[in-house]
């Protein structure tokens, strides 16, 4: 179990880094936006292997809770990148 | 054999979540990345979650199961609603599309949503 948690754990954090590479590299800000989405989305999958991985029940509620701001969020960035002009 | 099940596709969804983040590197515009990446990671983050549900039932800790069925329902519903209304945004803030791409079916709508906006008066963030 603890060796299949670290393969897990390595495989997510692979992902992270590509996301983040995206984050940094741009081109456009909604490039970095769809990046910080996805991010959002794979910090809930880490949450729910930490659920497992410890036997503790608390991690599930911070992925939950993750799932909800990442949304209200991204939201609110697609509606400022509806009101302004391309910002390369 | 619950549990043989659940790690099968909790590993499952680590795959898709990989492909999904290659894809977000390796395509060339936008709509490609975004594309790839939501639908990929979507699946992967349900099918992790499906795999946390069914260890949690085989452990017989049944709050921890709702939770995970409830924040996958969650992901499933929110995920590609978001990367919609990015997409949308990109196009009508004037992020171009990659030119190897063959169709463009938004052109007209975005037109007229532009053309609404123009004669709605000015736009309240000009000075910014």
């Amino acid at each position: 179990m603890t060796s299949f948690a670290q393969v897990a754990f390595g495989v997510l954090i692979f992902s992270s880094l590509l996301c983040l590479y995206r984050i940094g590299r741009g081109p456009t800000a909604p490039d970095r936006t769809v990046a910080i989405d996805i991010l959002g989305t794979l910090v809930v999958g880490f949450c729910c292997i930490m659920a497992v991985m410890t036997g503790r029940e608390f991690y599930i509620n911070i992925g939950i809770a993750w799932a909800l701001i990442s949304f209200v969020g991204t939201l609110a960035l697609a509606k400022y990148l509806e009101g302004r002009t391309y910002d390369a | 054999m619950l549990e043989t099940i659940a790690y099968w596709l909790i590993g499952i969804g680590l795959v898709f979540d990989v492909f999904g983040c290659i894809g977000l590197v390796r395509l060339p515009d936008v709509y490609n990345r975004a594309q790839a990446a939501t639908k990929c990671v979507t699946l992967g983050t349900c099918l992790i979650l499906a795999g946390v549900f069914f260890v949690a039932l085989s452990g017989g800790s049944g709050s921890m199961a709702v939770k995970a069925a409830l924040c996958g329902a969650f992901v499933l519903l929110t995920s590609p609603v978001a990367a919609h209304a990015v997409c949308r945004g990109a196009y009508l803030s004037g992020v171009h599309l990659w030119e190897g791409s063959v169709e463009d079916a938004f052109a007209d709508r975005a037109r007229e949503i532009q053309n609404e906006q123009a004669t709605e008066g000015p736009v309240e963030n000009e000075e910014a």
